[in-house]
């Protein structure tokens, strides 16, 4: 599994390095703001919007960060590439999973 | 593209997760008859590859950002059916972990990012390769207009969804209740930064992505060329 495909998960290992450069484009993407900067995007909040933007709060690592550990560059790009390795081992780990499951 | 909660009126966003259940069921059941055992590391490893993709903001001119997702490549590699599993399976973890896109609007997100993207994105990858090979100029350049037209297809169906909301749901005074732009808007600003920048960069993964597979486990393109003489046959065993 890792020896036959090892050029694709070192691949996959040097991507998670990179992602901190995705930190560079810190705009929100259009249509994603949250509740905090929709005063500024938008200059209102839309009441049902506002009712069920916080359905889900318990994201651990909310915005791929670590809470309370952004304060500088570097502090967000750690935070950036750990939750890198956490969303791919967990993408890859529930895929392998599935695959013992239904493949045996 | 990841749609948050509030954006979507829960009339529209249920419906969607209505849609997905049976759809990840028919994909549950194609990925475990037409995936072989051996590919089962690629499933995961295209899974994981989707959501580090989705990490590389890009930045658009007017502060805004953007993003290639990888769901073509996977769609390329393994057929529609598994990249809708994996490429879901990176959205709900996005969700739920990192609280990137919403939990009621992941039936959404799922739609538009792990079945039509990777559904487009295969038919246009068969259609415009013919029958040359996989890693030949044709192949890759069918790969990357695949990838373009796939993300592009996706952000069309991101901006009616929640574009429509404006015009469908407003309280009694006239203010939107949850998406607050008319669909004219949110069509002209999602295309346009799809359209130009996050579209060619997703040909580019898609492309080189392809190329990188070509050039270390051919085995696993032929295999696919093989399977795909008969463009019909093919969507109709695959699809």
């Amino acid at each position: 599994m890792f020896k036959r495909y090892r050029k694709l998960w070192l691949g996959l290992g040097v991507l998670i390095i990179l992602t901190p450069l995705g930190l560079l484009a810190s705009g929100t993407a259009f249509g994603e703001w949250g509740i905090d900067q929709l005063m500024d995007e938008v200059g209102f909040i839309p009441s049902g919007l506002q009712k069920m933007a916080d359905i889900w709060s318990h994201a651990p690592l909310a915005d791929y960060a670590i809470a309370g550990f952004d304060g500088s560059l570097l502090h967000s790009a750690l935070g950036y590439i750990l939750s890198a390795v956490v969303g791919t081992a967990l993408a890859a780990g529930l895929m392998l999973l599935f695959g013992k499951v239904v493949k045996d | 593209m990841h749609i948050p909660d509030g954006y979507l009126s829960p009339q529209t966003a249920l419906p969607f997760m209505a849609i997905m259940v049976p759809v990840w069921g028919a994909a549950v059941k194609k990925v475990k008859q037409k995936v072989k055992k051996k590919h089962v590391p690629i499933l995961a490893i295209g899974a994981a590859f989707s959501f580090t993709i989705m990490m590389f903001n890009l930045p658009i001119p007017g502060g805004s950002s953007a993003h290639a997702t990888g769901a073509v490549l996977l769609s390329i590699l393994l057929g529609p059916w598994a990249a809708c599993l994996g490429v879901s399976t990176a959205l709900i973890i996005q969700a739920l972990v990192f609280g990137d896109g919403g939990i009621l609007a992941v039936g959404a997100n799922c739609f538009n990012i792990a079945f039509v993207m990777p559904l487009t994105g295969y038919l246009i990858y068969k259609l415009v390769k013919g029958n040359a090979a996989a890693g030949s100029g044709r192949g890759l350049a069918a790969a990357a207009l695949a990838g373009y037209v796939g993300l592009n297809m996706a952000a069309l169906f991101t901006a009616l969804e929640f574009g429509s909301q404006y015009h469908l749901f407003q309280s009694a005074d006239g203010t939107p209740l949850y998406f607050m732009y008319p669909i004219k808007v949110a069509v002209a600003a999602m295309m346009s930064e799809h359209l130009l920048l996050a579209g060619p960069v997703e040909a580019l993964v898609t492309s080189l992505g392809l190329r990188f597979i070509g050039a270390n486990y051919p085995d696993l393109l032929s295999e696919q060329d093989q399977a795909g003489n008969n463009l019909a046959l093919e969507v109709s065993q695959n699809v």
